[in-house]
């Protein structure tokens, strides 16, 4: 059973796993090798996060317990991921650091750890929200020109029931302007750096030995629109962001990233605050080390909210994820629609290899067809962009935001205004948006996407009602690309291609989760995607952390230069709030 | 030529809070005050439909007998505009709230009372929408300011007579329905429905063709705040139309303005090219599903549903029921019906110093309309502003039907009840000495000096001059200075004639 598992890991990686385990840094040392000022600093969970982030207990068993044992102040681990944003500010993860007041909601928690009363699991433990959220008295920008200062006077429903639990707001983080992409590469702030093109892992596979302006063209993207979250994640600057998902906008960056990246079921978690996209369509996405602190925070946050009509009426009951022991009443399903033009054969490979884990492990594993699903991509785009260009009707210029300084007449006004908030990417499907929803094309358009879309959507209902439970398909169709490589193509191309996996779980509104899964030959991140029944969450949950368990994902290697980000500060102006 | 009216109505409904957002709503409130975060469109705000708006549509729906959809869609209708803060309006256009319903209406044939005929009007449908805010342009200094404390009210929007339904083909009907409408709403207490202050804002369609031909190409006409506007808008459309097509011009597809100074319609410059709205879905607004009792599921929250049988159960009366059950309580005329509706809180007045008399509803409505209701228009004043109430009245009106004075010394008391220095009726009789003579024999008498001093009239009387009688009856209220019982006068001159 061990053997098969590691089998399809693949040997390497699992050889790796175990010297990792072995080589594992003291803090104290960490702290030595700090001091010493050596040019490295290597940022394991263990080392860069103290002692008690071993990364797979998680949120819950460990770092809370640590807090409750005061192994840690919620202070100490705040100013640890403060300064650990600043040795990786050369990823461009972050838009705004909140430093300041994450400091101080700290010390709040300190205080209620000190009095014996935390308010939950989530009591001090320092988190990043990705910037379409609007977070009072800290700028929401969207990436974008047109919010660029724009500070809210509300805090989205997601961010407010997190500090209600006393999580600590570090920050907001990079993404696609206006969440509009597929690598964290067309934002206002600049692109979004892989952190594992600074790992030990992808170096020793890719990079060849050589000076490091090869290094600096060989970095990797995050995959997107929430880069920013999954990086901020995946460097230990957090211990959980929130990302939102539209055509896969969580579970794309968290599976070129290597983290746990789940889109829960539409209408489960509240959008209000949530900078729309396509509101029949946006999920707030959580990001996270483990499939257990994506159960947390899930708690959380889910349930109805009286500002947002679309959300569930049923009062959510939060789970604590069982460890699955016995999956032979399982019956997973593999879509043949998902061995899609342009899949690598690696992941193809990865994807079979867990197909057969299950089947080894006595679950019924079947080939299932969603034969709609190809429509899906074309589909997507108008109905995307007609919501897009009405959603984006209110950047005028008039109550926020940028504001041209033309002033020949109100039109002028909005015309400028627009052309200069906006990029081509949004023009672009603002424009198309548009001409879909134009009278004469309203029907052609508009009306066939929506009927596709119930296609595709009542696919997935005959799958499951034919007594599937779960969906296992590939995230991405390959790794991570090199930047200099993902720019070859426009906006549209790429997120055509890469939305392809992860769409049709939006157009159906169904619950799905990036497990990270294995190392690529080059040493970069892989993950698998689930995708569960409507509201079937605990069910999804607990079937990804059995799998999570199985195909024990490496711990990312980061080795960062110090002082390597100098070069990059010319990207954003405010970096610190 | 056989003119078509169409109309397109936007009442504003009164409720406390705005229809997606928990606004307050209030007149005459500082800009911009009341003003939510969804209101102004802040980004990642949604719409959150207000139950009791829904209770005011499905009301309105209700009184004006349209079909209630009990599962209704919300749609956003795309335009810039700067007191449109979202650049969309969200609204009801394919699937509204109600639909198919009439309105019957009652219009004077050549503005006399009593000819009086009974027509009816079709609603296509009433929707819920959000209202605009209100832009206050500033020539001088060229520049506009936007207020949104009316931004994202719940207005109603109705639609009379498309084209399809020719069942207006003047200013008057017109008129007489939006009339009919205003005082429904009012009476629901969904709307003050006052034109001028914008609560009620209608837009004409007007068109016209030859009898069995299809219909004309019509135009839209608006910036009317009037009723009598209204009216005058319509019929100098239609007269526009008529001349020139007969001159051989063409109808534009167009929105005109009512110019209400020089009388005219004018195109609207800011709207000529045809505007396309890029109607598409409310994706924030799930359906809206209303209940009747038998539909009413058993577990769920009643604050949380509207019950379109409750509602009907609560109706209050109607105009038409209203005018009905005043025709047949007090006799009445129909057409003094329509008078007691038609001003704000006249019925309500009338029904008040009915009670307080002995005098018969039939006498004392002609009170009301011809004596107090005339004052009231001469000085300008709504019948809650009158200074004499129906208390007084009533009393005034009771020393008239116990004749302690008759109906000329009534009217000077009521002449001096209107300066309201606070006097009562009978204070002011007893103080102008204008109670009736009670004295059979002082009466007697005056009326032997009457015919003693006027031979020639009597014996034009014994002639068989029968109207000559009216002169003398005359001669003694003058005598009398209006304090004698015309009636008794009359009885006693002619006993005395006949002796």
């Amino acid at each position: 059973m061990k053997y098969k598992v590691f089998y399809y890991c693949n040997f390497l990686l699992v050889f790796r796993t175990l010297k990792l385990r072995k080589n594992l840094i003291k803090w104290v040392k960490y702290k030595e090798l700090w001091q010493r000022g050596s040019r490295f600093i290597r940022v394991t969970p263990r080392s860069g996060l103290c002692h008690l982030a071993a990364l797979k207990g998680g949120l819950r068993f460990q770092v809370s317990a640590a807090l409750k044992e005061g192994h840690v102040t919620p202070t100490e681990l705040c100013q640890r991921c403060l300064s650990l944003i600043k040795s990786t500010k050369f990823l461009n993860a972050y838009i705004t650091v909140a430093e300041e007041t994450a400091l101080k909601q700290a010390e709040e928690s300190e205080k209620r750890y000190r009095r014996g009363q935390p308010l939950g699991v989530l009591d001090g433990i320092p988190i990043a929200v990705k910037d379409n959220f609007n977070t009072a008295g800290i700028e929401t920008t969207c990436a974008s020109n047109m919010l660029k200062g724009y500070i809210s006077p509300y805090n989205a429903t997601v961010v407010q029931k997190l500090l209600d639990q006393g999580a600590v707001l570090l920050g907001k983080t990079n993404l696609d302007e206006f969440a509009m992409g597929s690598g964290s590469t067309d934002g206002v702030f600049g692109p979004v750096r892989n952190p594992w093109s600074y790992s030990r892992q992808y170096k020793e596979k890719s990079v060849p030995k050589s000076c490091s302006e090869d290094e600096e063209s060989n970095w990797v993207i995050t995959g997107g629109s929430s880069g920013g979250s999954a990086a901020a994640v995946s460097s230990f600057t957090c211990f959980a962001a929130l990302g939102s998902d539209t055509g896969g906008s969580t579970r794309n960056p968290a599976a070129h990233c290597g983290v746990v990246g789940l889109k829960p079921t539409y209408g489960l978690i509240s959008r209000h605050g949530l900078i729309p996209l396509v509101n029949s369509m946006d999920v707030p996405g959580i990001l996270t080390r483990c499939v257990d602190d994506a159960a947390v925070v899930l708690g959380s946050l889910a349930g109805h909210d009286p500002k947002d009509s679309t959300t569930i009426q049923d009062n959510f009951k939060p789970f604590e994820l069982p460890n699955l022991t016995d999956v032979s009443k399982l019956s997973i399903g593999i879509p043949k629609e998902y061995h899609a033009p342009g899949l690598s054969s690696e992941i193809l490979a990865l994807w079979s290899k867990a197909a057969d884990l299950f089947k080894n492990a006595g679950a019924k594993v079947v080939e299932v067809s969603l034969p709609h699903t190809r429509y899906s991509i074309v589909c997507y785009h108008v109905l995307c962009t007609a919501e897009v260009a009405s959603n984006m009707a209110r950047f005028d210029g008039l109550e926020y935001g940028h504001r041209s300084d033309m002033n020949k007449s109100t039109e002028s006004m909005y015309a400028a205004t627009r052309r200069e908030g906006f990029n081509e990417v949004v023009r672009g499907r603002i424009l198309s948006g548009n001409y879909f929803l134009l009278k004469q094309n309203y029907e052609n358009y508009f009306i066939k996407a929506q009927k596709v879309r119930r296609l595709i959507a009542n696919d997935f209902v005959k799958v499951f009602g034919s007594g599937v439970d779960i969906l296992l398909t590939p995230t991405t169709l390959s790794d991570a690309l090199p930047y200099m490589e993902f720019i070859k193509e426009d906006n549209r191309t790429r997120s055509a291609q890469d939305d392809v996996l992860t769409q049709a779980a939006n157009m159906a509104g169904l619950p799905a989760i990036n497990v990270p899964t294995g190392l690529s030959e080059r040493g970069l991140p892989v993950g698998l995607q689930f995708i569960g029944r409507s509201f079937q969450e605990k069910q999804l949950l607990t079937v990804a952390k059995w799998f999570e368990k199985q195909v024990k994902f490496p711990m990312i290697q980061l080795e960062v230069k110090r002082h390597y980000h100098g070069a990059f500060q010319h990207q954003k102006s405010a970096f610190f709030s | 030529w056989v003119p078509v009216v169409g109309l397109e109505i936007h009442a504003q409904i009164s409720s406390n809070s705005k229809l997606f957002s928990g606004s307050q709503v209030q007149f005459a409130a500082a800009p911009n005050s009341l003003v939510s975060f969804f209101d102004a469109s802040l980004p990642g705000t949604l719409p959150v439909l207000n139950r009791r708006c829904v209770e005011a549509a499905v009301m309105t729906g209700l009184a004006l007998n349209c079909s209630i959809n009990k599962r209704s869609l919300f749609d956003r209708k795309h335009y810039f505009y700067a007191d449109l803060p979202a650049g969309y309006q969200i609204t009801q256009q394919r699937v509204p709230i109600a639909v198919n319903g009439s309105l019957s209406y009652s219009l004077c044939i050549d503005n006399k009372m009593s000819q009086m005929v009974t027509k009816t009007v079709r609603i296509k449908q009433i929707q819920l929408e959000q209202d605009s805010g209100k832009s206050l342009h500033d020539d001088t200094r060229n520049q506009t300011l936007v207020d949104l404390n009316r931004a994202g009210r719940l207005g109603l929007f109705s639609c009379f007579s498309p084209p399809f339904c020719p069942d207006m083909c003047c200013g008057e009907e017109a008129a007489a329905a939006v009339r009919e409408l205003q005082l429904i709403l009012q009476t629901l207490g969904s709307s003050q429905a006052v034109m001028a202050e914008g609560q009620l804002r209608v837009d004409a369609n007007v068109s016209v063709h030859h009898p069995g031909e299809h219909y004309g190409v019509r135009t839209e006409v608006k910036n009317i705040n009037s009723l009598r506007f209204l009216a005058k808008a319509v019929d100098y459309e239609i007269q526009r139309q008529i001349e020139e097509l007969e001159n051989g011009g063409t109808i534009l597809n167009e929105t005109r303005a009512f110019d209400s100074k020089l009388g005219c319609t004018v195109p609207m410059r800011d709207k000529e090219g045809k505007q396309d709205y890029r109607f598409m879905p409310e994706p924030n607004l799930p359906p809206l599903i209303l209940y009747d009792a038998k539909s009413l599921p058993a577990n769920m929250n009643h604050q949380q549903v509207v019950n379109v049988d409750w509602i009907h159960e609560r109706l209050p009366d109607l105009p038409s029921v209203k005018r009905a059950k005043l025709v047949e309580r007090y006799g009445i005329l129909p057409e003094h019906s329509f008078t007691l509706l038609n001003e704000d809180g006249l019925t309500e007045f009338f029904e008040n110093v009915v009670k307080q008399t002995q005098m018969k509803p039939k006498k004392v409505i002609g009170w009301i309309l011809n004596d107090l209701l005339s004052y009231l228009k001469q000085h300008s004043l709504i019948v809650k502003e009158s200074p004499v109430s129906s208390f007084l009245l009533a009393d005034l009106l009771n020393l008239l039907e116990k004749k302690e004075i008759s109906s000329t010394a009534a009217k000077q008391v009521l002449a001096e009840l209107w300066k309201g220095e606070g006097k009562t009726p009978f204070e002011i009789v007893k103080e102008k000495k204008l109670e009736l003579i009670q004295d059979q024999k002082e009466l007697e008498q005056i009326c032997q000096a009457v015919i003693d001093g006027q031979e020639n009239e009597v014996m034009a009387i014994k002639a068989g001059n029968q109207k000559v009688l009216n002169k003398l009856i005359g001669l003694v209220q003058r005598e009398t200075q209006g304090r004698s019982n015309p009636v008794l006068v009359k009885q006693l001159l002619e006993k005395k004639l006949s002796e």
